[in-house]
C-alpha cells in the first residue's frame, strides 16, 4: 500500500482511458487547491508500444512544455516537489484494455446474485452475464458461457449466511467444470472471490482451491434483510491490481509510481459523487456517457449504487443506441424531417468511424437526440438495479393487504433529487452550455427543483482517486474548476391541456428585483440567474403556487414558499412541460414545439434549431 | 502537442504481409518453417474439451446426497453411452420393476460425482479444432504449440466494414466503373467460387444473385444499412462482425450508403483480376480495432518494389489525398490544400481543427481535420 505524503502542494493525476490518457496538474495556492494545466496522448497499452507509462509520460511531458514546471528526470516523476520541480503525489486511474470486466453468480436472481452484481458495479466492473441457480439456463449453457466470455474475475455469492449451501456448491460445480482462462497472460489462475453463505466457504474451497485464485470474503447478503457490499467491493478492486492489471503491459512500473492505488476509472468516478452527496448532503445522481458505454450513478440518502449500460454510447454503441430507442424516440428530438435510410446509414458511418464530429448543425442535432435517449435508456436500466432489497418480508397493515407493492421498488425519486452532474464529451463539449442543460432534463426528467451541472473536462476520475489522498483538495477543486454550474430547473410534476395554467410564481433575485410570472403547460422558460464574482452560482428564492393539477414540491395545489434555487451559466428553467414529459404525436406540431424550447433557451445559431 | 487521430485504411499494390494462425487452445503445429503452403492447408490441430452436462442424480433417485456414490453404476472416468445406465435405486422388494434408473443423455465420460450437491457431471467427448494457413505463403515462424506465422508477399486491402469470415477464391472483377450500383442482372452463373468486385453499392437483389450463384465473396464500395439488416435479419448494434452465416462474405470498402469505391482500389483489384485472394469480412471497432482485409498473394518471383507493413506515415501534409467521412461532403475525395494550426468554429459552433480541402473541380471547403481519412499511398 503506497504512504501518503506528507506535504501536498502539487499534485498530478493521469486517467488511462482505453483511447486517450488524459493528466491533471492540480497545485495548491493560498491555500486553495486549483486545478491548473491539463495535457493529453495517446494510450499506450496496445501494440506496437504494450507499455501504458509511455502515454502517461507523453500527457505528462505535454504538461510540463505548458507549465514550465519540470515533473520527469528521465522516465520517473520527480518527488517530492521543489520550487519549480517535482510534485508531492502522483495518482491514477485506469480503464484501458477494457477496464474490469466481470461474471457474477448467486444463489437467486432478484436477491443474492442482484447484491452480487450491485457489489461488482459499484467496484468498478463492467457485469457480462449475471449466472444464478433459478437463471433457467441449464448448466452445460451456463458452463459455455463462461468460457465463451472469458472474464477478468468472478465474484460467487449466494446464501445468507446459515442458509442455503447446495445452490452456492452447484454453482461452485459450474464454475470449476468451466475452468475460465484469463483474458491477459496465461501464467496465472483467474481471481474468483467468494462472498456467500459463510457455511459453505469449506464446499467453495473444495470445488475451486486447487483451479482457481480463490478469495474468501465476508458475505454481501448476510440476512434477507441487510446488504454488506463493502468488503466485496474492497476485494474486487484488490484482485484487480493484483492480478488483472498487473497483466496488463507496464501497468507494474506504474502502480510502483503511484501514491495511492490505481484505481478502475468508474470506481474513482463513484467515489467522488459520493463524496459530494456525503459531504453536501445532498442527494445526487451523475452520469458519464462516453462512445461505447454510458455509467450512471446515484447517492440517495447514503446508499450509492452504480450502473453502467454497455452498448449505450454515442460512437461506437451510436448503432445500438438507435436500435434500441427506435427511430420514433429519437426522432421526436429532431426538429427537421430526414428520410429514413438516409439517417440510419449516417449512424451506421458514426459507427464505423467513430472519430468523426458533427460539422453542420443538422448532424449535432441529430448526435443530441441520440444522446437524450441514450441517456434515458441507461437512466432506465439504472432505476431497475438500484432498488430497496428483494424478498424482505414488509409488515404490513390489514389497510395494505390489499395494495400488495412489491419490495425492490426503485430508490430513485426525482422530487427528492438534489443535483444532476452530467459527464462525457456531448454534455461536456456540447457548443453552448444550454444544450447540454436541455439534452440531460428532456432525458432525466428531473421533478421539481433540481440543480444541474456539467464536468468540464472529464477530471472526475482524477478527483476520485485524489480524494484517498486529500478530501478537501478533491472537493475544492471539484467545487471550482471540475463543475460548470448549469442552473437550477424547476418543473412541477403533473399533465394538462397545451396553454393550461401550471402555476404562478415569484422569484426574488439577488439585486431584489421580482419576477412574477405564469407558467403553463407545454411552455419552457429562462431567466438569467448567474454566478458570483468567485465564480459561484447565485442564489434566489422562489415562492409557487401550483393549480391543483401540479406538484412543485410540496404536493398537488400546495403552495411553495422560500426555497433557494441557484444560478449558472444558463440560469433558471421553468419548465412546465409536465411529467412524464410528452411531445406532440403530430409531426409538424412536434417540429414546432422543438424549436419553441430550443429558441427559448437559445440553444442553436438562428439556422437550425428554430428554422 | 498530442496528434490528432487521421484514421487511414491501407490500400497496398505490393508488402510483405505476416498473419497468426493459432489455435484457440494448445495443440500441435504440423508445419515447420520455410513449408510453402496454400490457403487450405491445414497448419496446426488440437482438441477442445467436450461439452458438459450436469445430472441431477440426487433429485431422481430420491435419495440422500451422501447415497449417489453408492448408487452409481459408473465411476469417476468411466466411459458412458447414451442411455446407458449410471446409476439405479436398489430394487425395492427384489422388484426390478420399482427399480429408478438414470439414463447418460449423452456419449462421454463421467467427470466428477459430488457428494455436496448430489449431481453427477458428464463431459461429451473432444471436439477436434484444426486452424489453415488461409493465405497463399511461407512458413516464417513457429509458435510452439499454438500455431504459425505466415508470410507472403501480396497486394493488401483494407475495408472499412465486413460480414463473414475468412474465405478464398479468385477475384472478378463486374463493375465497369467503381461508380456503378452492382444489381442481380450483372451476376452470372460464372461467378461460382469467385470474390466479385461491385462499384459504389451492391443491391439486395444483388446480394441474392451472388448467393445463388455460388460467388465466395463481395466487395464493395457501399452497402444500404436496410439491405444490411435484411441480410443478417437483425440490426447491428455495435460493430462486432465476422461470425455471421449469411453464405458468404462481404468487404465494404468506403462505407454505407452509395458510395464510389475509391479509385485507387478499383484499379488495383482490377489489375489483379484472375488472382486468388484470400478474405475476411472480419470488423471490431473499439479498443483493439480488427478492419475487414483483402490479401491477394503475388507469385513471389516478380520483382517489385516493396512497401513495408510498419512504415510508419507522419501526419498529414499539404498535398496529402484525403476522403471526406462525414456528411456534408460524405465520400468525396480532395488534396489537403491548408492546414491552418489555429481552432476555428465549424457550423455546429464546435470549435476544433480544421483543413482546408481543394476538390477536382477547384472549389475549396473548410472541414473537421477529424472528419477526413487518408488515402494511403
Amino acid at each position: 500500500m503506497p504512504e501518503k505524503p506528507v506535504k501536498l502542494d502539487v499534485i498530478l493525476a493521469t486517467d488511462c482511458g482505453s483511447t486517450t490518457t488524459k493528466a491533471i496538474l492540480i497545485e495548491k495556492k493560498d491555500d486553495v487547491y486549483r486545478q491548473t494545466y491539463r495535457g493529453e496522448a495517446p494510450t499506450t497499452v496496445e501494440a506496437p508500444f504494450e507499455d501504458v507509462t509511455k502515454g502517461v509520460l507523453n500527457s505528462i511531458q505535454e504538461i510540463e512544455d505548458l507549465s514550465g514546471r519540470k515533473f520527469l528526470e528521465g522516465d520517473k516523476i520527480i518527488m517530492p516537489s521543489q520550487g519549480n520541480t517535482g510534485v508531492d503525489a502522483y495518482i491514477s486511474t485506469s480503464s484501458a484494455g477494457g477496464g474490469l470486466q466481470m461474471m457474477v453468480a448467486g444463489a437467486v436472481k432478484s436477491m443474492t446474485a442482484e447484491s452480487a452484481q450491485r457489489a461488482a458495479l459499484g467496484a468498478g466492473a463492467i457485469v457480462m452475464d449475471v449466472l444464478a441457480s433459478n437463471d433457467k439456463r441449464l448448466p452445460h449453457e451456463k458452463i459455455e458461457r463462461i468460457r465463451h466470455l472469458r472474464p477478468d474475475m468472478i465474484l460467487l455469492s449466494g446464501g445468507t449466511d446459515g442458509g442455503t449451501i447446495s445452490h452456492v456448491a452447484e454453482l461452485a460445480v459450474v464454475i470449476a467444470a468451466a475452468d475460465p482462462k484469463p483474458r491477459l497472460g496465461i501464467s496465472y489462475k483467474l481471481p474468483i472471490i467468494f462472498a456467500g453463505n459463510i457455511e459453505a466457504r469449506e464446499d467453495v474451497k473444495r470445488e475451486l482451491g486447487d483451479k482457481m485464485a480463490l478469495v474468501i470474503t465476508d458475505n454481501i447478503r448476510p440476512v434477507l434483510e441487510r446488504e454488506n457490499l463493502m468488503p466485496a467491493r474492497l476485494k474486487i478492486q484488490e484482485q484487480f491490481l493484483e492480478h488483472v492489471m498487473a497483466q496488463a503491459p507496464g501497468y507494474k512500473k506504474l502502480m510502483s509510481w503511484t501514491s495511492a492505488e490505481i484505481m478502475p476509472t468508474p470506481a474513482a468516478v463513484g467515489l467522488i459523487i459520493q463524496t459530494i452527496s456525503e459531504k453536501l448532503k445532498i442527494n445526487v445522481i451523475g452520469v458519464d456517457i462516453g462512445g461505447a458505454t454510458t455509467d450512471v450513478f446515484s447517492c440517495y440518502d447514503k446508499v450509492f449504487n452504480r450502473t453502467v449500460s454497455a452498448n449505450l454510447g454515442l460512437s461506437y454503441s451510436v448503432s445500438n443506441v438507435l436500435a434500441e430507442a427506435t427511430l420514433p424516440n429519437v426522432m421526436r428530438w429532431v426538429p427537421f424531417d430526414i428520410d429514413e435510410q438516409n439517417l440510419r446509414n449516417r449512424i451506421k458511418n458514426k459507427m464505423i468511424r467513430p472519430t468523426t464530429i458533427p460539422q453542420e448543425l443538422d448532424e449535432l442535432l441529430i448526435e443530441q437526440g441520440l444522446a437524450r435517449e441514450a441517456l434515458r435508456l441507461a437512466f432506465d436500466q439504472h432505476k431497475l438495479l438500484a432498488v430497496g432489497l428483494k424478498g424482505v418480508q414488509q409488515e404490513r397493515g390489514i389497510s395494505d393487504a390489499f395494495e400488495q407493492s412489491a419490495s425492490g421498488e426503485t430508490l430513485i425519486n426525482m422530487r427528492k433529487l438534489d443535483m444532476l452532474v452530467g459527464s462525457g464529451g456531448v454534455l461536456s463539449h456540447a457548443p453552448r452550455r444550454q444544450q447540454a442543460m436541455l439534452m440531460m432534463i428532456d432525458a432525466f426528467q428531473p421533478e421539481c427543483i433540481t440543480y444541474m451541472t456539467v464536468d468540464s473536462i472529464f477530471m472526475m476520475p482524477h478527483l476520485g482517486v485524489l480524494t484517498k489522498i486529500s478530501e478537501k483538495a478533491a472537493t475544492e477543486v471539484f467545487e471550482r474548476d471540475c463543475i460548470i454550474y448549469l442552473g437550477t430547473c424547476v418543473a412541477p410534476v403533473g399533465n394538462a391541456r397545451e396553454g393550461d395554467k401550471v402555476m404562478n410564481y415569484r422569484i426574488e433575485m439577488p439585486d431584489g428585483s421580482i419576477i412574477d410570472e405564469i407558467l403553463n403547460y407545454g411552455e419552457l422558460k429562462l431567466h438569467k440567474l448567474g454566478l458570483d464574482e468567485n465564480k459561484l452560482p447565485m442564489e434566489a428564492k422562489i415562492e409557487m403556487h401550483p393549480t391543483r393539477h401540479f406538484d412543485a414540491a410540496e404536493g398537488y395545489g400546495k403552495i411553495v414558499k422560500n426555497r433557494v434555487i441557484r444560478g449558472g451559466v444558463v440560469g433558471i428553467v421553468m419548465d412546465g412541460r409536465g411529467r412524464p414529459l410528452q411531445t406532440n404525436p403530430d409531426r409538424a406540431k412536434r417540429i414546432q414545439q422543438i424549436q419553441s424550447w430550443n429558441a427559448v433557451l437559445n440553444c442553436y445559431p438562428q439556422r437550425g434549431g428554430s428554422r | 502537442m498530442a496528434h490528432a487521430y487521421t484514421p487511414g485504411l491501407r490500400v497496398t499494390r505490393a508488402t510483405i504481409f505476416r498473419k497468426e494462425r493459432v489455435l484457440p487452445l494448445k495443440g500441435q503445429v504440423i508445419v515447420k518453417v520455410g513449408d510453402q503452403l496454400t490457403s487450405e492447408v491445414v497448419v496446426a490441430r488440437t482438441v477442445l474439451p467436450g461439452k458438459v452436462e450436469l445430472i441431477n442424480a440426487v433429485h431422481l433417485l430420491g435419495c440422500e446426497k451422501e447415497e449417489v456414490h453408492e448408487l452409481m453404476a459408473k465411476k469417476e472416468g468411466d466411459a458412458v453411452r447414451k442411455g446407458e445406465v449410471i446409476a439405479q435405486t436398489k430394487p425395492l422388494f427384489g422388484l426390478k420393476f420399482l427399480q429408478t434408473k438414470v439414463k447418460s443423455p449423452i456419449d462421454g465420460t463421467v467427470e466428477k460425482i459430488s457428494e455436496i450437491t448430489g449431481q453427477v457431471l458428464l463431459r461429451e467427448p473432444p471436439q477436434p479444432v484444426q486452424i489453415c494457413a488461409y493465405i497463399d505463403g511461407k512458413v516464417v515462424e513457429i509458435i510452439p504449440n499454438e500455431g504459425v506465422v505466415m508470410e507472403t508477399i501480396c497486394t493488401f486491402i483494407q475495408g472499412i466494414f465486413g460480414v463473414g469470415g475468412e474465405t478464398w477464391g479468385e477475384i472478378k472483377v463486374i463493375a465497369s466503373s467503381p461508380k456503378e450500383i452492382l444489381k442481380a442482372d450483372k451476376i452470372t452463373p460464372d461467378v461460382k467460387g469467385k470474390i466479385i468486385i461491385g462499384g459504389s453499392l451492391i443491391t439486395y437483389e444483388g446480394f441474392e444473385a451472388a448467393l445463388k450463384n455460388g460467388a465466395k465473396g463481395i466487395i464493395s464500395g457501399g452497402l444500404s444499412d436496410s439491405d444490411l439488416r435484411k441480410l443478417l435479419g437483425t440490426d447491428i448494434g455495435v460493430a462486432i462482425t465476422g461470425t455471421e452465416d449469411i453464405g458468404l462474405t462481404m468487404v465494404v470498402t468506403e462505407g454505407f450508403g452509395d458510395i464510389s469505391m475509391a479509385d485507387k482500389t478499383f484499379n488495383l483489384l482490377k489489375s489483379r483480376e484472375g488472382s486468388k485472394a484470400s478474405i475476411n469480412g472480419a470488423t471490431q471497432i473499439r479498443a483493439g480495432v480488427i478492419r475487414p482485409e483483402i490479401i491477394i498473394p503475388w507469385d513471389q518471383k516478380v520483382e517489385m518494389s516493396i512497401e513495408s507493413a510498419d512504415s510508419e506515415r507522419g501526419g498529414m501534409a499539404i498535398g496529402d489525398l484525403i476522403r471526406i467521412i462525414r456528411e456534408p461532403f460524405f465520400g468525396r475525395i480532395g488534396k489537403v490544400k491548408e492546414l491552418p494550426t489555429d481552432l476555428q468554429v465549424v457550423e455546429s459552433e464546435a470549435k476544433v481543427r480544421v483543413l482546408k480541402v481543394e476538390f477536382d473541380d477547384g472549389k475549396d471547403f473548410v472541414v473537421p481535420r477529424a472528419n477526413v481519412e487518408i488515402i494511403e499511398d
